[in-house]
């Protein structure tokens, strides 16, 4: 069953149910009011469920579109569709400034600090003189269509719910596609994602400015439903609530957005209209049933209940295999000069007083297999991250194919076509083989934030994802292409690694121990596989400690102890090597 | 301005400031111990205020009878996880300190309400019952997750706190409450007069920051403390009971928050949420001692609070807005400081 026919029928059984005959009145406000809500916890959704941002001030940004459109309406008389936009911009904006200091800030630091501006703009909108102070602003025109006004909860409906559907097409669009995967590895894996080239920083900013604009239209929509603004509804405790509707129905999930809003909104309302029955009518004891049940769902389902009821469904959704057969264009390089391709002159690699790499030197030619062995601590690692930009020498050079890249930012050294694989696997564990395999490929599309949320991406997409498969099938894990990257075995892991390193198209591929829980027949096929590579034009260079694998596949081997190279030959004069043999063993005094 | 409102401001500021230090250490445990960010520390200050402002009224507060169902609940997960292998000591243990334990309190409390009691006994009760809500809190709603990740840890804390406002306006009405003060003695010194009131909140913070760094670097269940806070596998490998550290970190905070609640709602009368707002200042002071550092949270605690002080005398009506935004730049400053970390492994 298709994505898009679901959406289909919950669209048309939105349209229908306001026009059941005998429908109650109170029924379609709190319909409208799970609309306004689907859409604040969209964001969330986004930001926190799959951006992994957790944000407890999002109903600020609701304050932002509900107080642009209030101002803009009442004082200076415009039409509530001009101010659509200029709520959206302001919320955006407002995103932008507060996004800059907020995303920059790692670990438990972000939810605070949404707590904290959270709450001082929230003061803010009470205190300040133009926006009405604590009484808001009153007489704020209805929507119109022509001479229709909506004025009531049922007009207003089709309103909410069109932006309601129309903002869930958009978002998920968004995450089907190229910028969508960096998104999606920003939680888990942003850091193999960084070295493809996805822009970590750009992609949080990203997310949370779509939230932040997808809050400031409910606020544009919650001031003309209202017909008033009032600074109570965009305070800490609504953001702690939007939060918890997001929680409540999935964070990872967009329709888990929708349907946390009319779990939440429902049970409020039974809530307080049934409690104060049973209990006698002090207080707010929805608060209390509220903050037990938040605990006891972090406690039972931290997932939320849309997974738990789309695994209830009968049918599974189906995903399509990419056509193999689109073609990506080969990234545009200047033809290597003649001589070695990757150069190392001196490299030195200080940490405090401790030399990890000695003025170490050494070349990668042109269709060969270079393995860099030695004890732990040798400086391997270290190497490989002088080579790839992750770290900065403290002297000496690194020349590929002509070019000096020993201060490039890793993302260019990508581009120039050095690629590589980590030693502990870094693939984003809930996203398919196919999906982290094109992360690879991320330079070698074009299509932005916009492009995708409006399809306009096909044609791109569908060449990367092609270029994914083909990867995928060249190392030989076509069966697996669909299955979740985290549940394969690690040995497989290393390999979705591989090809996610070929989708760059490299010219020298960087493999850190890429037999390291590989077993036997995975092994020679994995030797097969990198001799094909040297065979067609690429280069490789690893580090592995399997010293039967090395011996049999390297063309030459280099050495490393305690930083400084002590051999460098062809397998047979290092095996025979005493220096080595030293290093390796320890030798007599 | 003249001198004397400056003086006053600061005076003002510091006592404020010490109230936001000793929140600040608490969060600062805590976080370090358990990885809970603390969002329930204000209603432990209400709790503690506000108990102590009804007993001295002579009626029963109801944080009493909360004290005790936390207790019966916690004794059912206890007794729940312990399935596989109960055996009587292990229940009777689980029955002393979740029924006979609050129970007690409670039968001290209903045998003290009423009578004309000295401060000290009240302030004792309300410490006690506060004390026993931190500990069961702990159990119920952080150790059967106390694995997960900060994020989910947040977000059960930020339910609790819901609970615990919930249930603070159901014990102790929507009107405000004042105690009385711990000493009504007074000191002049030239232009300045020190309550005596005040004079016990910069005491009992300072007396408090000392007891934690002897407690801290000198004890060995303080070691333990430390030793989880720094990495829990390893305390546990070690054998360190991680999840008794966290009940004494959890009893440690609400102790700590009651204790400021009771010096303060002498000076300040206190609602049944004002807490929150109490709690989220002690959290900027926390945040900028980095939730790691006890001796920048002391200082930053006076920082806030002078800034607090000034801000309400020439900008009162943009006091919080101030508040709350200076915690900005400081957070910009330690990310820009602090490394990135490496992604969570959840």
């Amino acid at each position: 069953m298709s994505q898009r026919f679901s959406i289909l029928i919950f669209a048309l059984i939105m349209a229908v149910l306001p026009l059941i005959p005998g429908m109650p009145p109170y029924w379609i406000v709190l319909l409208d009011n799970i609309g306004l809500a689907a859409l604040v916890a969209m964001g969330l959704v986004l930001l926190t469920g799959v951006g992994g941002l957790t944000s407890f001030g999002q109903a600020v940004f609701c304050g932002f579109g509900a107080y642009t459109t209030a101002v803009l309406s009442t004082q200076y008389g415009l039409s509530p569709w001009l101010t659509l936009p200029a709520s959206l911009v302001v919320s955006g904006i407002a995103a932008v400034i507060l996004g800059i200091v907020t995303v920059r800030l790692s670990g438990h630091y972000l939810p605070l600090s949404t707590i904290a501006w959270g709450i001082g703009i929230y003061y803010l909108f009470s205190k300040l003189e133009f926006l009405g102070r604590n009484d808001g602003i009153g007489r704020v025109p209805p929507l119109q269509i022509g001479s229709y006004q909506m004025l009531d909860a049922g007009s207003i409906y089709y309103a909410i719910w069109f932006f309601v559907i129309a903002s869930a097409i958009l978002t998920l669009n968004l995450l089907d596609s190229r910028t969508g995967r960096g998104i999606r590895a920003l939680r888990r894996g942003h850091i193999a994602a960084e070295a493809f080239g996805v822009a970590t920083g750009w992609a949080k900013l990203l997310v949370f400015i779509h939230a932040a604009v997808l809050a400031g239209l409910s606020g544009w929509l919650y001031a003309h439903f209202q017909r008033a603004v009032m600074p109570t509804p965009f305070g800490a405790q609504a953001g702690i609530e939007y939060l918890f509707i997001a929680v409540v129905g999935g964070a990872g999930y967009v329709w888990g957005g929708v349907l946390g809003a009319a779990i939440v909104v429902i049970l409020k309302e039974v809530l307080q209209g049934y409690l104060p029955l049973i209990f006698g009518g002090q207080g707010q004891l929805e608060i209390i049933v509220f903050g037990i049940m938040l605990v006891a769902l972090v406690q039972l389902a931290p997932g939320g209940v849309w997974p738990w009821l789309v695994g209830l469904l009968p049918f599974k959704t189906t995903s399509q295999r990419p056509d193999t057969s689109v073609a990506l264009a080969a990234p545009a390089r200047a033809a290597a000069p003649a001589g070695p391709l990757l150069r190392i002159d001196n490299a030195r690699k200080q940490f405090g007083g401790v030399t990890a790499v000695n003025d170490v030197s050494f070349d990668v030619g042109a269709r060969e297999i270079l393995a860099l062995i030695g004890p732990n601590g040798a400086g391997k690692s270290t190497t490989f991250n002088l080579i790839t930009g992750v770290l900065k020498a403290t002297s000496g050079t690194v020349t590929f194919a002509g070019q000096p890249i020993i201060d490039a930012a890793p993302q260019t050294i990508t581009q120039l076509g050095i690629s590589r694989t980590f030693q502990h696997v870094k693939l984003v564990p809930d996203m398919t083989v196919l999906e982290n395999v094109a992360i690879g490929a991320h330079l070698r599309g074009r299509s932005g934030a916009i492009a995708s949320m409006l399809r306009l991406d096909r044609a791109d997409e569908a060449a990367l994802l092609a270029e994914a498969a083909r990867q995928i099938e060249r190392v030989g894990l076509g069966d697996q292409i669909d299955h979740l990257a985290g549940s394969l075995s690690l040995g497989q892991q290393r390999i979705v690694e591989i090809a996610r390193a070929l989708c760059v198209n490299p010219m020298l591929l960087l493999l850190d121990e890429p037999a390291a829980g590989l077993r036997h027949m995975e092994k020679q096929r994995l030797a097969t596989l990198l001799r094909q590579l040297r065979d067609g034009g690429m280069s490789v260079l690893l580090v592995e400690h399997d010293m039967g694998f090395v011996m049999d596949l390297a063309d030459r081997i280099v050495v490393l102890d305690f930083g400084t190279r002590i051999a460098e030959g062809t397998p047979q004069a290092i095996m025979k090597n005493p220096d080595v043999i030293k290093a390796y063993l320890g030798g007599v005094a | 301005m003249n001198t004397t409102i400056l003086l006053f401001l600061i005076q003002d500021g510091i006592t404020n400031g010490a109230i936001y230090a000793l929140l600040g250490l608490a969060l600062v445990l805590v976080f370090a111990v358990t990885r809970v960010i603390l969002i329930p520390q204000g209603e432990f200050v209400t709790y503690g205020a506000l108990t102590y402002a009804t007993l001295s009224a002579g009626q029963t507060p109801g944080t009493a009878q909360l004290a005790v169902a936390m207790g019966i609940v916690a004794f059912g997960i206890d007794l729940f996880l312990a399935r596989k292998s109960l055996h009587a000591m292990r229940v009777f243990r689980a029955f002393a300190v979740d029924i006979v334990f609050p129970c007690a309190i409670l039968g001290l409390t209903l045998f003290a309400a009423g009578r004309h009691n000295t401060i000290a006994i009240n302030t004792a009760l309300s410490l006690l019952i506060v004390a026993a809500i931190g500990l069961f809190l702990y159990r119920i709603a952080f150790q059967p997750i106390a694995h997960t990740s900060v994020l989910v840890l947040l977000i059960a804390s930020v339910g609790c706190h819901l609970a615990m406002q919930g249930f603070g306006l159901v014990f102790f009405g929507a009107e405000g409450l004042r105690g009385p003060a711990i000493s009504n003695a007074a000191l002049t010194i030239g232009p300045l007069s020190f309550s005596g009131q005040s004079l016990a909140v910069y005491g009992i913070t300072i007396a408090f920051i000392v007891c934690l760094w002897l407690f801290f670097g000198y004890t060995l269940y303080g070691k333990a403390l430390r030793a989880t806070a720094v990495n829990r596998l390893g305390a546990r490998l070690v054998g360190i009971r991680t999840s008794l550290s966290g009940q004494l970190a959890f009893l440690l905070a609400s102790v700590i928050g009651a204790l400021s609640g009771i010096l303060i709602v002498p000076i300040t009368t206190l609602y049944y949420d004002t807490g929150f707002m109490i709690g989220l200042k002690g959290f900027i002071v926390a945040i900028i001692g980095g939730l790691v550092s006890y001796p920048i949270t002391a200082f930053a605690a006076f920082g806030v609070g002078i800034v607090e002080a000034f801000s309400s005398f020439y900008a009162s009506n943009f006091k919080e807005v101030i508040v709350f935004t200076l915690i900005i730049p400081v957070l910009v400053l330690r990310s820009l400081a602090a490394p990135e970390v490496e992604e969570e492994q959840d």
